[in-house]
């Protein structure tokens, strides 16, 4: 005797948030049934393996049918196939409006049927230890098949390792060719959260560009730096950076600027102006800090280290190795001379004025722009 | 024509990518009704296409109408080749066209296709403006309004009960035809749904104008059914009870009237809305009458029902009236017969002034019924049988109730629950069963010429409905023979089904005999004299007295006459020393005056006013036997043969689990025999209760045939102790105490009654004890089980696996439960599906355990899937068991979830007291709408004043949301999201992708949802939430209007069953996708629920060596729009600040 066919369909759909995230969490259904019984959910319920085994697949079954959905999230808004407990919409609503605090912005959250909204933070959510790994990584089939030696690296199970990088995919298809800010394009077609849309954004960039994250030395470097980088460069290396939003689009950097940067290059092929920059650098550092012999005597290095990422970001090639020219000519030498991060700080703030004050130096514009990127870049990377 | 359908295409939304290249879809739209096409325009290059079409008119008959459904097909526009079907909508227009129902279908519809599943909405308007037609000889029965409701509509009520209809109609199946070989799934597919759905239009308007002719204007219990006869052909059939139905004035005046229309309420305030009844006496006398036309041997055999271990089963030869009765012709049956009596009732009725000239005329028709009619012969002959009654007065009021009932061909009614004082006796189940041989189709090269889209079976099976007609009519006449042999005139709680293996097909019919008053059959007050005699026996007639007021003008006051309400039904009709059966009888427990049976099955509801001890459970028999694979007529005789101990064994599986909970009565008794090739399947539910008026039911003694061997026993006594404590857990379990202790009922809520029963009791126990003493009941009359071979002893066993219901839950197959009132709004309807494979070669016993399990793991299953909302009680559990083929088993169910308060129920002030706190808080929060800091207040300071909080939830906002009262709760977030909506209109620039909840979180007033919906349509509405339940009534809310009937068939099929997740993954897509067109067609309608909600059939059939699957699936209901109670009385303010809001919404968007 053997079970051909069962299925359970309720006028409002049941989903069990546990068994939801069993299944995020990639778990065949079997391990999902042993994952409930060490729960205790059988003692709870006087239930048997069996009807355990009966409920997880149902489950399965609607998560199945729900993904189709998820995909496109803004059908779901009035998607008729789900129906959704109206109580306990009531209480999730309050409970959401409680943690948006009225925000305007999160308003689409709230609107449309929230317990959904949950299911689709939560299929959108990603580890990110996995993500760490395939940041920066072209998003195509090749990276893909390599997901199973990221699934033995990170202890996620592969298949949601396969959910989070098809999310990234799907996001990146659609954000690709939208014109406007990034964040927001995110947020408007996959009804995300402002924090999980910058995510979000951060990851589309860093595949867009390549940028090379995977190399021992940037190791140590976490997701969320990353993603706070790629949130300084969004924000103002960008097109959209500068021209208010009107037409381009936020995943390019902004050619021209980069263009411009070469010029910075005179700052460290004019030799006066090298020795005139590092004179007032000094003469403001002076006493302000233990390691003050170290910074001068390392001076020259840095700043030609620091212009010289400028310098080749026009190249695309270059532009992926920018975090990793950022650790290898300003972190390391810093770090090898003791450097805490308040002198780092102290260091690049009188470094950028100081270009100010140079006589023959007209760059301001561009010079501002690109060091206030890198400093804010550099601090955050700047810890063990 | 009188009538001009109207009917617009605004737009859609989430059309599939149909050109691969673009990733687009250039769609368009067909317009189909009856032979007239119109086309929108290509809307190019869009997934979210505009059409805004202009208005496409349609000049129809009526009759049309009401047959045909409005077809929209959805295509995509092909420049080289031919245009892709998307998908197509029907819409049954029937609700347009009766005056109380809708007035416009207006909202988002599921594009389907039978291949795809749904595939994107399309947003359409619908309407239809009819022209009086007053020709009497016309064809249509437009106005006669449908409902699935087994009770009279919650806010209608009745008028007069005129009774029966019935009709069918056949054609040849499109899948069986020629022309299936050459044509695509696909196109099969949809000839099937269009002629089923032309067939449906068809029927109803055939019973509507039975329904007329009879005087009536509606039709309640309508149920209607398909027989896939395979090659034979297809049949669509019909019953339900014509019913003359007045609505009750709205809102302010039903506020004064809650008795009438609530059904929980009802419950809670008047009990004593009694119908006064007399004796009962469960038997289920169940002949199972086998004749098919080419088997020459019938025979009938009735299986008395209550009896004692040992007993075998009677053969009688039953007086089945062979004579066939000349029915007075209806249409096209007997277009030689008149119609020149039509009655002139209005296309429109609106006054309800104009019905009693139709009135007039039914009586006159039925004059002229009896002349051509047979009936009144026969009825005298029974009628000396009740003479024999004891009591000329019961005699008297029986011939005045007969007289009218036997005008009738067939005293049947659909309805399970009736209006106060309706009921008066219930004799016990009759049912009967037949089992047929389906003809082969005549002349299936006729197939190949005809066009299967119009119904024009005329030209060649012309026989058709005649035979089908001919077999309904044998069985009708059978149950009513039966009826008539327990002393009852009528039958209750009447239906009609069919199993169909192959060629065989078995026809069942069951109801509940019993009598009824004649106050709805008869115009005129009855006989006082008659009445004033009665009087004195009535205890209760200050409840009577206002059950009167409430039914208003034609309630007659005869037959208030008799008993307590309560258990006035249960005393025996029948006469006592001629009892049709072995049976107990002993006095009745509540008033002592009049027989009672020992134990009372029935197929009705439990009538609300009946005095219950403590509460209900489901009880269920199962069984299976193994036949003989056979063709013809050699297998129809196996069957015929296998049918009564099928019956007989159900039947005694049924008494000991009754016995076994200690309970004394079933009600919604549903045996269903599903035949397959190799085995019969029997399963009877029912839900057990103990009736206060019955005598308590004996224990269950068991006794072995051996007593020498000790081992043997020991044995015996192990198994007796495990039944007596069983029994023992059992009676605690559903708080069933021995009568003495009566006061502790929580079933019956009011205490004076309960409080003078007792007294009115004791004082009859000191004076009769003695003289009844040998009537006793105690365990002295103990059930005896002997225990002489293994299939005895399988039943034990069978007896004692069946495993209790979790703490928390409860479970029944009837509307309510007796013992719980205090429902919270939390409803969840579902629809389960099993499918077993069977291993080949297994025995009876086999058999019967695996079924057993079967069900038994289902509910299990079930209950844990609801274990969120404990405590909750399982309501209308629905089983249907088929043999889709040779060794599965397929079981479906369909049922309630309705969670319910622990508590005991608050005092009726306390009630009324927190009802104007929660409707005061419900105004403020209207007025305080536009401001959001106030209004966030406002919600703060309710739940403090709620005496109901219950569990303090984590977050804070709703550990102060009371559990109970979510509605307004959910309301008052609704309307403060709906300002944030207000705001972000303004705030945000920008598309806005989405749209408010607002619409499905409150179930406001339709002016409001329609309103919004109309405005919106553009901008990509919201989905309103439509509650589904199979009861015919919402907890905690109050359905304000009937919208018309939901009658919808789908078929689904698919050649890439992997793909789709395999069996499991294809149903359950398509049962939520069935659920998802039925909301949506609702919402259409303007409503908010359908109550009355059944799945009647769901046909699976799999094929997956060739990863092909078909599915078959037809659901009806009552579309409604309810109320919640709490905010009925603030309606009117809301509906005011409604418009407000709708027209600040507009501008917003």
């Amino acid at each position: 005797m053997s079970v051909e066919l069962d299925v359970f369909v309720g006028n409002t759909t049941i989903m069990d948030k546990e068994v939801y995230q069993l299944w995020l969490n990639g778990y065949t259904v079997n391990d999902a049934v042993k994952v409930r019984i060490e729960g205790g959910v059988m003692e709870e319920c006087e239930a048997s393996a069996e009807v355990l085994l009966s409920d997880t697949m149902d489950q399965y079954r609607t998560f199945q049918m729900c993904e189709r959905l998820l995909h496109h999230p803004a059908k779901l808004a009035n998607q008729l196939l789900f129906q959704i407990p109206p109580d306990r919409q009531a209480m999730l609503i309050e409970r959401y409006a409680l943690a948006c605090q009225f925000n305007s912005l999160d308003l689409v959250i709230i609107q449309f049927q929230t317990f959904i909204c949950i299911s689709l933070f939560r299929y959108y959510a990603f580890d990110d230890s996995f993500v760490r790994e395939v940041l920066g990584k072209k998003l195509s089939k090749g990276t893909k098949k390599d997901l199973d030696d990221v699934s033995i690296k990170t202890g996620i199970t592969l298949k949601s390792c396969r959910r989070q990088f098809d999310n990234f995919k799907r996001v990146f298809k659609v954000v690709e060719e939208l014109k406007g800010p990034l964040v927001e394009n995110i947020r408007q077609h996959f009804l995300l959260p402002d924090q999980l849309a910058r995510d979000y954004a951060a990851i589309v960039f860093f595949a867009n560009h390549r940028f090379e994250t995977g190399k021992k030395k940037l190791q140590y470097l976490t997701f969320q730096d990353f993603a706070f980088c790629a949130g300084q460069l969004i924000n103002n290396w960008t097109v959209g950076a500068v021209d208010n939003m009107m037409e381009d689009m936020d995943v390019d950097l902004d050619k021209e600027f980069l263009q411009d940067l070469k010029d910075l290059k005179i700052l460290i092929t004019d030799k006066d102006l090298l020795d005139q920059h590092k004179n007032l650098v000094c003469t403001a550092l002076r006493g302000k800090t233990n390691v003050f012999n170290e910074m001068e005597a390392n001076f020259k290095n840095l700043s030609r280290g620091l212009v010289n990422i400028a310098a080749k970001l026009i190249n695309a090639k270059d532009v992926r190795d920018f975090f990793i020219d950022l650790v290898e000519k300003f972190i390391e030498p810093c770090r090898s001379d003791k450097l805490t991060s308040i002198d780092v700080n102290l260091y690049l703030t009188h470094y950028t004025n100081s270009a100010h004050i140079l006589d023959t130096f007209k760059h301001h514009a561009v010079w501002t722009r690109y060091m206030g990127v890198i400093k804010s870049c550099i601090l955050r990377m700047y810890h063990d | 024509m009188p009538g001009k359908l109207k009917a617009k295409i605004v737009a859609g939304r989430h059309l599939p990518v149909m050109d691969r290249a673009s990733d687009l879809t250039d769609a368009f739209v067909e317009v189909k009704f009856g032979n007239t096409t119109f086309k929108t325009d290509v809307y190019p290059k869009s997934l979210n296409p505009q059409w805004n079409s202009e208005w496409f008119k349609f000049e129809v008959d009526d009759e049309d109408l009401q047959d045909e459904p409005l077809q929209i097909t959805v295509l995509d526009h092909d420049t080289y080749s031919a245009n892709d079907a998307i998908g197509k909508v029907y819409i049954d227009i029937d609700p347009l066209l009766c005056s109380e129902a809708a007035t416009v279908i207006s909202g988002w519809l599921p594009i389907y296709d039978t291949i795809h599943g749904i595939r994107g909405e399309i947003n359409v308007l619908v309407k239809v403006d009819l022209f009086n037609d007053l020709n009497r000889f016309r064809q249509s029965s437009c106005g006669v309004k449908f409902f699935c409701t087994t009770s009279i509509p919650r806010c209608y009520r009745a008028v007069m009960v005129h009774g029966f209809v019935e009709e069918l109609v056949v054609n040849e199946d499109p899948e069986y035809q020629w022309i299936d070989r050459i044509r695509t799934p696909r196109a099969s597919n949809e000839a099937r749904q269009r002629l089923i759905f032309l067939m449906s239009g068809e029927l109803q308007r055939k019973i509507g104008l039975k329904v007329l002719e009879m005087g009536g204007n509606a039709v309640v219990g309508y149920l209607q059914c398909f027989d896939l006869e395979g090659e034979s052909g297809l049949v669509v059939r019909a019953i339900g009870t014509a019913c003359t139905l007045e609505k009750i004035s709205t809102f302010p005046a039903t506020a004064t009237h809650p008795n009438n229309s609530s059904p929980s309420k009802d419950m809670k305030d008047s009990p004593q809305a009694a119908p006064s009844t007399l004796g009962c006496r469960s038997t289920h006398s169940s002949p199972v009458h086998s004749a098919s036309s080419r088997l020459s041997q019938g025979f009938s055999v009735s299986v008395p029902t209550l009896l004692f271990a040992g007993m075998k089963p009677r053969h009688r030869s039953s007086e089945v009236p062979r004579a066939r009765q000349c029915r007075p012709g209806f249409g096209e049956e007997a277009p030689g017969v008149p119609l020149s009596s039509g009655p002139p009732t209005p296309l429109r009725a609106q006054t309800f002034s104009s019905f009693s000239p139709s009135k007039s005329y039914s009586r006159q028709s039925s004059s002229s019924d009896t002349e051509l009619s047979l009936t009144p012969k026969t009825g005298m002959g029974s009628g000396g049988s009740a003479g024999k009654e004891a009591g000329p007065l019961k005699a008297l009021l029986r011939q005045q109730t007969q007289s009218a009932l036997e005008q009738r061909e067939y005293p049947f009614f659909t309805l399970t629950a009736f209006p106060p004082g309706f009921l008066l006796h219930v004799g016990g189940v009759v049912s009967a069963r037949s089992v047929k041989l389906l003809d082969r189709i005549h002349n299936p090269a006729l197939g190949n010429t005809r066009s299967y889209k119009l119904l024009d079976w005329n030209s060649f099976t012309a026989d058709e409905p005649e035979t089908r007609d001919a077999w309904w009519e044998e069985i009708r006449q059978e149950i009513k023979s039966h009826a008539k042999a327990l002393g009852c005139h009528a039958v209750v709680g009447y239906s009609e089904s069919t199993s169909i293996c192959e060629e065989v097909c078995i026809l069942s019919a069951s109801g509940t005999a019993a009598v009824l008053s004649s106050r709805f059959m008869q115009d005129g007050p009855l006989d006082t004299e008659h009445r004033l005699s009665r009087q004195p026996l009535c205890v209760f007639s200050t409840g009577s007295e206002r059950v009167e007021g409430d039914m208003g003008s034609s309630a007659s006051l005869g037959f208030e006459e008799v008993v307590s309400p309560g258990c006035g039904f249960c005393h025996i009709p029948y006469d006592e020393l001629n009892i049709p059966f072995p049976a107990q009888l002993t006095y009745c427990y509540c008033c002592r005056r009049y027989k009672v049976p020992d134990v009372l099955f029935t197929t009705i509801d439990l009538p609300t006013e009946a005095n219950v001890t403590g509460k209900g459970c489901l009880i269920q028999a199962r069984l299976c036997r193994t036949k003989k694979k056979a063709q013809g007529e050699g297998n129809a005789t196996a069957i015929s043969s296998l049918l009564p101990f099928l019956e007989y064994e159900l039947h005694t599986q049924l008494m000991n689990k009754l016995k076994l909970r200690g309970m004394n009565a079933l009600f919604g008794l549903r045996i269903q025999i599903s035949v397959g090739e190799t085995m019969l399947l029997g399963l009877a539910s029912a839900t057990g209760v103990y009736l206060t008026a019955l005598p308590s039911p004996g224990g269950i003694q068991i006794a072995g045939k051996t007593p020498s061997d000790i081992t043997y026993e020991q044995h015996i006594s192990t198994m007796q102790k495990k039944i007596n404590d069983t029994i023992d857990k059992n009676k605690e379990l559903y708080e069933i105490n021995p009568p003495e202790v009566v006061e502790e009922i929580i079933g019956s809520p009011i205490p004076e009654p309960r409080q003078r029963s007792r007294l009115f009791r004791s004082h009859s126990e000191s004076s009769d004890e003695v003289s009844e003493l040998d009537l006793s009941h105690g365990k002295k009359d103990a059930f005896v089980l002997e225990i002489d071979d293994t299939d005895a002893v399988e039943d034990i066993h069978a007896l004692l696996t069946d495993s209790p219901t979790p703490a928390g839950f409860y479970s029944c197959n009837t509307e309510i439960m007796p013992g719980i009132q205090n429902w919270t709004s939390a409803i969840q309807m579902f629809t389960s599906v099993r499918v077993f494979r069977l291993n080949a070669n297994l025995t009876n016993q086999g058999l019967n355990k695996i079924f057993s399990d079967l069900c038994e793991n289902l509910l299990k299953s079930l209950y844990f899937k609801l274990r969120s909302m404990v405590p909750c009680c399982l309501c209308h559990l629905n089983f249907t068991v088929a043999i889709p083929e040779d060794e599965l088993i397929q079981v479906a169910v369909t049922a309630v979830a309705m969670s319910f308060d622990k508590e005991q129920p608050l005092e009726n002030g306390k009630q009324s007291g927190e009802k104007t706190l929660i409707k005061a808080i419900t105004e403020n929060d209207e007025q305080l709408q536009f401001n959001l800091e106030l209004n966030a207040e406002t919600s703060s300071h309710n739940p403090l004043s709620s005496p109901k909080g219950l569990s303090e939830v984590g977050s804070h906002l709703s550990a102060r949301a009371p559990s109970v009262d979510y509605s307004s709760f959910a309301d008052r977030c609704s309307s403060w999201i709906e300002q944030l909506k207000l705001k972000a209109h303004t705030i945000r620039r920008g598309s806005v992708k989405t749209t408010s909840s607002l619409e499905k979180a409150s179930p406001l007033p339709e002016g409001r949802s329609r309103s919004l919906r109309s405005n919106r349509s553009y901008s990509g509405s919201s989905v309103a939430v439509v509650k589904m339940t199979p009861l015919s009534f919402i907890p905690g809310a109050k359905i304000i209007k009937y919208l018309g009937i939901i009658n919808m068939f789908f078929i689904r099929e698919t050649s890439s069953l992997r793909e789709e997740g395999g069996v499991s993954g294809f149903l359950h897509t398509f049962i939520a996708e069935v659920f998802a067109m039925v909301r949506a067609h609702v919402a259409a309608l303007g409503g908010n629920a359908v109550v009355s909600y059944s799945m009647k059939e769901c046909v699976f059939m799999e094929n997956p060596n060739k990863n092909q699957a078909q599915c078959l699936i037809n659901v009806s209901g009552d579309a409604v729009i309810f109320v919640r109670e709490s905010e009925l009385e603030s309606t009117s303010v809301q509906t005011q600040s409604a418009t407000t809001h709708t027209s600040n919404g507009g501008e917003g968007t």
